[in-house]
Order: structure tokens, then sequence, then C-alpha cells
């Protein structure tokens, strides 16, 4: 009797447990309390709570093209100062292997001089030799990948900066899938993804060029006025009309000669704010850094009177004048609502992303539609519950109350797990707990079964119920492995709600052997107890 | 109470009935795959789709004619689920190549459908955190300083009631009054409108992560299956374990099929629903294997045909004890859990029926066959090796 009763005390202490794991403390008892408790406890998925779900693909070619550009200045620099001839150096393949640098015309004299220079200041690359007094310089491998790993975990960082200033709640940013250079962002209760979208995928690349001709109405227009090609270090860049109000309400494409290298870049930016131009229009003012400053005041002083542009993710924003040196502040304009210029500046002020990204994937949950989905999920569970209860009563009589207390109990570890791991819930994962109570039948079934067998053979009740644990406990074994293994197959390859499912299933399935063997068996055993010999067992 | 008393029903001995029936459902399946071919959803092939609920019933024909005119030419409408919530799902397919030609897909779909005055925005296309801000810089209340905290919860309020008691879609600002102040019912009337048109839900899946989706779903039931066969050759035999996998693939062709012969999307829910059934359909085949292997031990004499035939009836309440239980609860998740769990619900419903006929008609006769070939086998080969000594000693 005192083992029984030790057995009933455990299993209430476990009940205890779970069902704080499920509700936690609520402030106070109300309905309206618990659920808030509840919901604090339980993460709901975006398909219960509403959101954003996207998936980004960082374009990490981007960052290494980046870094081949810098390391060809620095390049073209060196073998300046040293004397060396050379008659071009530039990529070779940029769009499929952009790491690759072709050097051409250095004699071969300078060989050596080439070698010591590129294992000095360029380590990162390697140097071989090909036809005709031409080099080829590539990225060493393990270089490389550090870079494109690298790209993708500052693009993660950059994106959470700028995802946190919009206040979202629980956001998830993260690495995705195996080595794609893939991220994962979601986003709940976010139900305007556009916005979202736009000021995570906006690469602030901010730079200021030499304007050297234009504004011309087509690329056309701009070779021609040329002689037929571009001048030497110079490209073509779109911009907008902003002098002169739009004709057709349509704001037109122009064109600009912009020269190739920039005077100050994104890096040198210290601070970004909105304010207002002189005509009150919303514009953004940029401070920049103590060294980019002297820089931008060296390139103002020695060009005043020509013009400059502020090339905003390879648009130009703005044109103007330089009148004398400056130093450290700049403004854009544009037609930008408020909200625009404030998504602007703190676009900058997060810092630029490393590379472009392109989206995917993209689900949105709207909050009615979660709405909808978690009562029509709980309203499936009590109906299944309630069916299956009332089955296992009239099936079983005495026995189905056992079964039934261990279904119940069931769920709510079950929840419970849920609420302690901080696991999500998804609606495949409510699907999980509806099928963990059909299944959760299952272990019963087999242990009572064994029981009746034991009966019909003539055994005592207690020798019957022995023997029942028994002999169904492997079967039951067999059965919650292969499907806990499928299961965690589930969750290895799955995503998002796939993934929800598997964790309710493994979850309820662990929950189930204990419910089922341990609580179902103290049960009886007390049952037993209280028998009389030879009364029979009610099953 | 019992279902089957004493059940005795010939199983073994009908087995090539059973494996005939199996095969002609393979077949069926394998030709409607073929040459049906497996509706994919979306996000398996790529592409937009955006799920609406409209103010006033759907007509379709007038709802494809306003896409057309948006230049959207693929668009496939459906109507779904109750009559009266009209609603209505929208899909693309995704011919485009980049993401960016998928988004402007659905945002063509939206403008197409409603039509927005010059100026104003709608009130039931717009979040909360937008809501807020719009009422943050309006200011109809007049507050001062302690704004933020007051527009917040009062947009909080409009959103939550037209997102949890009118399901998405107001009729018009009227429905606000008693919700929110009278002021801010006459700023909203100002600049907002309620168009006709809600997003419920929209989901575009760009190609490549098609594909990528397909690559795993195909590995992870190939690894679920070998983990399985790994496991059960450890617990039982190697020919125990190929023959519940062989019914495994049979269910899992069979439920393919099924889905195919209705022209029912597989989605990755579904997917879920099938490695599920591979765990279930295991589950039922061990139960039955678990017996015979039990009863191998007492009844050693007994024909294998006749052992694992009483092994079945055995375990007969059980297989169908579980497989009543769950079916329900199944039937309980088809009617009543919404649209996204139907196909979930429809896939385990059928292979559970499926799964628990394959355990006595598909797997055990197999494994039947493969015992009585392997014991005559052994019987040729002690007959050759008793005839042999006879006459070398002579």
């Amino acid at each position: 009797m005192n083992k029984n009763l030790w057995k009933v005390i455990f299993i209430l202490a476990v009940l205890l447990v779970f069902v704080y794991g499920i509700i936690g403390i609520p402030k106070n008892w109300s309905k309206q309390g618990v659920l808030t408790s509840m919901q604090e406890r339980i993460h709901l998925g975006l398909d219960l709570k509403g959101g954003t779900h996207l998936i980004l693909q960082v374009q990490v070619n981007d960052a290494v093209k980046a870094d081949a550009e810098r390391a060809i200045e620095r390049l073209k620099e060196e073998m300046r100062s040293a004397n060396l001839t050379y008659v071009d150096i530039s990529l070779s393949e940029p769009q499929s292997a952009p790491d690759r640098i072709a050097i051409k015309g250095v004699p071969p004299e300078s060989s050596s001089d080439l070698r010591r220079i590129v294992s000095e200041r360029l380590p990162d690359y390697d140097l071989t030799s090909g036809a005709e007094n031409s080099w080829n310089l590539s990225m060493k491998p393990q270089t490389l990948t550090e870079l494109k790993n690298r790209a993708v975990h500052q693009a993660i960082e950059t994106i959470r900066n700028r995802v946190d200033t919009l206040g979202v709640s629980e956001p998830i940013i993260q690495e995705h899938g195996m080595g794609e250079h893939q991220i994962l962002v979601q986003l709940p209760g976010v139900d305007d993804p556009a916005r979202v979208k736009e000021i995570m995928q906006s690469t602030a690349m901010l730079e200021i060029r030499q304007e050297m001709g234009g504004p011309y109405s087509s690329e056309q227009e701009a070779y021609q006025a040329n002689g037929g090609t571009l001048p030497p270090d110079t490209v073509l860049m779109p911009g907008r009309t902003i002098a002169g109000r739009q004709t057709d309400g349509k704001s037109q494409t122009v064109y600009y000669l912009i020269s190739r290298t920039s005077a100050v870049s994104g890096r040198d930016l210290r601070d970004a704010q909105p304010t207002e131009d002189e005509s009150a229009r919303p514009a953004v003012r940029f401070l920049l850094t103590g060294e980019g400053g002297r820089r931008f005041g060296n390139f103002t002083q020695s060009h005043v009177g020509e013009r400059l542009a502020v090339v905003l993710d390879g648009k130009v924003m703005e044109v103007a004048t330089i009148q004398e040196r400056i130093e450290d502040e700049g403004r854009i304009t544009g037609s930008f609502t408020k909200q625009q210029s404030q998504d602007l500046a703190m676009v900058l002020r997060s810092g630029a992303l490393p590379a472009s990204i392109t989206y995917l994937e993209e689900r949105t949950v709207g909050p009615s539609l979660g709405a909808d989905s978690i009562r029509q999920g709980v309203l499936t569970g009590l109906v299944g519950l309630t069916a299956v209860l009332a089955f296992m009563l009239f099936y079983y009589r005495g026995s189905g109350i056992n079964a039934n207390l261990a279904l119940i109990l069931n769920v709510i570890i079950l929840l419970g797990f849920l609420g302690f791991s901080g696991a999500t819930l998804t609606l495949p994962g409510i699907a999980g707990v509806i099928l963990t109570i059909g299944m959760g039948v299952d272990s019963n079934v087999l242990i009572f079964e064994r029981i009746k067998e034991e009966l019909a053979a003539g055994k005592t009740v207690s020798s019957a119920v022995d023997q029942g644990f028994a002999r169904a406990w492997l079967t039951i074994l067999d059965t919650h492995v292969t499907t806990i293994v499928s299961a965690a197959i589930l969750f290895i390859f799955g995503t998002g709600p796939v993934r929800g499912f598997a964790v309710t299933l493994v979850f309820g399935l662990l929950a189930n052997l204990f419910t089922a063997v341990f609580v179902s068996r103290a049960i009886f055993d007390w049952v037993v107890s209280r028998k009389t010999r030879g009364e029979a067992l009610s099953i | 109470m019992e279902i089957f008393r004493n059940p005795n029903y010939n199983f073994i001995g009908k087995k090539k009935i059973y494996l005939g029936i199996s095969a002609l459902m393979l077949v069926i399946a394998l030709g409607s795959l073929i040459f049906k071919g497996l509706p994919l959803g979306v996000d398996f092939k790529g592409g937009t789709l955006v799920y609406l609920k409209l103010a006033d019933r759907p007509n379709e024909d007038a709802l494809r004619a306003e896409l057309q005119k948006a230049g959207l030419q693929n668009a496939r409408i459906q109507r779904y689920g109750k009559a009266e919530n009209n609603e209505v799902l929208i899909a693309l397919e995704s011919t485009a190549q980049s993401s960016g030609a998928l988004e402007e897909g659905k945002n063509a779909i939206i403008n197409a459908l409603r039509q927005l005055p010059e100026g104003k925005r709608d009130l039931n296309n717009i979040g909360m955190a937008s809501l807020r801000d719009y009422l943050l810089e309006k200011d109809p209340l007049r507050l001062g300083t302690d704004a933020a905290t007051r527009y917040q919860q009062i947009a909080e309020q409009i959103t939550h009631f037209r997102d949890a008691e009118r399901s998405g879609l107001l009729r018009s600002t009227a429905e606000l009054n008693g919700v929110v102040p009278a002021e801010v019912i006459s700023a909203l009337d100002q600049d907002f409108v309620t168009s006709n048109v809600a997003v419920r839900n929209v989901e575009i899946v760009g190609p490549q992560v098609g594909s990528q989706l397909r690559k795993q779903a195909l590995l992870a039931t190939l690894y679920s299956l070998l983990g399985m066969l790994i496991y059960l050759s450890l617990r039982f035999e190697l020919i125990y374990g190929a023959a519940a996998v062989l019914a495994v693939f049979h269910d899992t062709i069979i439920t393919l099929g099924v889905f195919s012969l209705i022209g029912w999307e597989i989605s990755l829910t579904v997917i879920a629903a099938l490695l599920t059934l591979i765990g279930y359909s295991m589950n039922d085949t061990i139960v039955i294997f678990d017996r015979v292997r039990e009863n191998l031990k007492f009844l050693r004499r007994e024909p294998i045909g006749s052992l694992v035939n009483t092994s079945i009836n055995q375990t007969l309440n059980r297989t169908v004890l579980t497989a009543g239980p769950t079916f329900l609860t199944l039937l309980a998740l088809f009617l009543f859990g919404g649209e996204v769990l139907q196909g979930f619900a429809l896939a385990l419903a059928a292979g559970i029926l499926i799964g628990t006929y394959s355990s006595f008609g598909f797997a055990s006769p197999l494994l039947v066959l493969y015992l009585e070939r392997k014991g005559a086998r052994q019987s040729q080969r002690s007959k050759v090796e008793v005839a042999e000594p006879a006459r070398k000693s002579k």
C-alpha cells in the first residue's frame, strides 16, 4: 500500500509540474489572466500568431567582388610606387568568378618584384603566371570561403539591427539551409512586409563621386555626347529628375556620367538623421568621420566649381556644385515622404550590407487567419479528445477510466514540455497533439488486450496485469522508437511548421511512454490492491 | 467487451488474393502518378498564392477579367473555405525566374482587385504599426505627451477588432462605433477607405526554394525508411525489416496515388503526414511481427503459414482498436480543422486504412512466402545430405 501511495504522490507531483509548464504562475486566476500567462509560456508559431516568414539569399559574390576591386586598387598603387609598368589590371570573370584578377603587360624583368609585392601586400591571393607577360591572381580557397561566410554573418547582424529598430517582438534571424548562404527571417506580428523588406534589402551603399556630365535623357544620348565611348574611369548611373517638377506625374530616369572611384563611401559615415530642406521637404543629413571628412575636404577643395553626385545603391540621388571646401557633413534630398526619410536615415546608420540580398521565399499569415487557425485547432482537439475518451470508456468500461486518466495526463505533459522547452507550437503542431491522442490510445490498447488474454487463459487478476504489462512493453518500445526516428528526421529536414509537428510528436511519444506504462500501472496496482480475492477486473 | 471473440479468420490462406489486391492498387496508383502526375503545391513548384477575403460573394469571371486587365494571364482562381466567408485563392505560376517578379505578381493581384481612390489608404490592409504611426501624426484626440501609449492601444483595438471579430474585413468605419472614440473614426473617414479586399495569407516561393524543398522531402523520406530498416534488422532479422519497409513503400505509393487521382495538391504538411504515416504503418506491422517472434518460441512445430495467421488473429482486436480512435481524431481534423490541415488529414486517414490493410495483406504474406521458400530449400538440402553419406558408406 505504501509503495502505491508514493507512486500516486509522484504522479500528482508530475501533474503539477507540467501544469506549471503550461500556464506558469498567472497574475490573476481569471480566464483572461490564465490565458495571458499561457501565451507567455507557449510560443505560437507564425501560422498561429500571424506574421511574415522570409528566406533571403545573400549574393556573396558581391562581397568577393568588392574585396577583389580593393585588391586591384592596392596593387596598382604598389606597382606605381615601385615603378613597375603594366598594361591592365582588372577582373577577368566578374560574373562567375569575381575573385580572379588578370594582370596584363608586365615585362619579364619585373616578375620577381611582382611576386614580392603580391606575397607582401596581397597575402590572400595566389599568383600564377599566364601567357605572354600576363599573370593571374585568385583568392586562396580558404580565404574565399571565410569571406563568403563572413558576408553572411555580417548581413545577419545588419539585418538584425534594422529589424530591431522597427520594434518587432521576438524576431528570428538566422542562417538557413546547409551552406547555401541563405538567411531565415521570421517576424511575428508583422502584417506589412513590404516596408520591412525594403528596409532589409537596401544595401545602403552611400558614395560621393565626381559628376562629370549629364543629365542625359538616355544612355544613347550620353554616348553620343562623348563621341561614342565613355571617358576612361567613368560609368553611367541612373538618377531621377530632381530639379523641375515632373510633367506627366511620373518621374523620369536620367543618366549621369560619374567617376568610377568615390571620394567618400559609406564606411566614412558617422551618423545620419532625418531632417528637412529649405522648402520643408523631408531629407536626410549625414555626418562623416574624421578621416572621411578630411578626404572629403581635400576632394572638395581641389574640385571647387565642379559638380559632385551623391550616389545611393547605384542611383544618383543628388547633384550639387562644389562652392567651397566641405569637411564633414552632407545632405540628401529627393522626393521622400517623412517615413521614407526616417527609414533611409536608419538604414544608413545601421551600416551597409556587405552584399545584396534577394528574396527566395515569402509567406505572410495575416493575423485574422492566425486567430481562426487557433480556434479551429483547439476545437478539433477537444472534439477528438472527447470522442476518444468516450470510446475508451464504452469499450473498456472500468479500465477505460484508467486509460482516460493516462491520456489526459499525456496531453498535459506534452503541452507542459512545450512550455518548458520554449518550443514553438504551430498548426501542424496542434495536429501533432491531436495525433498523439489517437496514437496514445494504442499503448493502452496493447496492454489491455494482453491483460484480457491472460485473464481468458485463467490467470489471476494481479498476475494477468503483471503479464499484460510485461509482454506489451517490448512492442510499445518498438513502435515508439520507430515513430521517434521518423519524427527526428522530419525535424532535421523540415522547417518552421513541419518542425513544430515533429517536436510535438516526439514529446507526445515520450510522455506516452511514461503515462501508458508507469501511470496506468500505478492505477491498476491500486485498483487490484482494493479488490477482494477472486473479484473480476472491469476491462 | 470484445469486437472479435477468438477470431480465426484465414488471412494467410488467402494471401495470394490479398497480394493480388495490393498489386492492383499499386498498378492503379502508379498509373495515375505516371500519366496524370502528382499535383505539387506551391511549396514545391514555386509560385505565388494570395488568399483573399472579399466583401461580397466572389464572382470568378469578374475577378478573372480584372486580373487579365492588369496583365496577369495565367492566374488560377479558386473558391476557398465555407461559402459565407467569401474567401478566394488566387495562384500565379512561377514562370518568373526572379523573386522580384513574383512579388510584383502579388502586388498586381491586390491592386487589380481593389480600387483605391487617389490619396486614400486602405483600412483593411494596413498593419498595426503603420496605423499607430498614422494616428500619432494625425493626433485626432489632441493628446499631448502621452499620445504614444494611447494611440498604440487604439491601433491595437482597431486591428484586433478587424481581425478577430470580422475576419480581417471591415465593411465601413461605422463598424468601429463603440470600439474607439468618435474623433478617431472621423479622422479615419478622411484618410482611409475600407476596400472590399483583405489579404489573409500570402505565400511566395521562388523556384530555387521549391526545388530545394523537393530534394529535402525526398531525402527525409529515404533516410526515415533507412533508419527504420536498420532498427528492425537489429531487433528482428533482415527479412522482417525488409517486409515491413516494402509494406511502407506500398502504402506511400498508394496514398500518393489517391492524391493524384483526386487531384489534391502535395504541400509540406502533406509530406509531414506521409512521414507520420510511415511511422504508423511500421507500428502496425511491428505489432504482428512481435507476435510472430513470440509464437515462434512456443509453437516451433507449427508450419510458418498458420503460425503467422494465428499471430494476425491474436492481434486483430488491437489493430482495429488502434486504427479506430486514430481514424476518429483524423476525421475530426478533416471536418473541423480548417483548410490548411485538410490535406494532412486526408493523407493520414487514407494512409492508416491502407497501412492497416498492408500489415496483414502485404507484409505478412510476403514474410510467409519468403520463409516458406527458405524452409522448402532447407528441407531439400537436408534430403540431399541424408542421401550422400548413404552412398559413400557403400
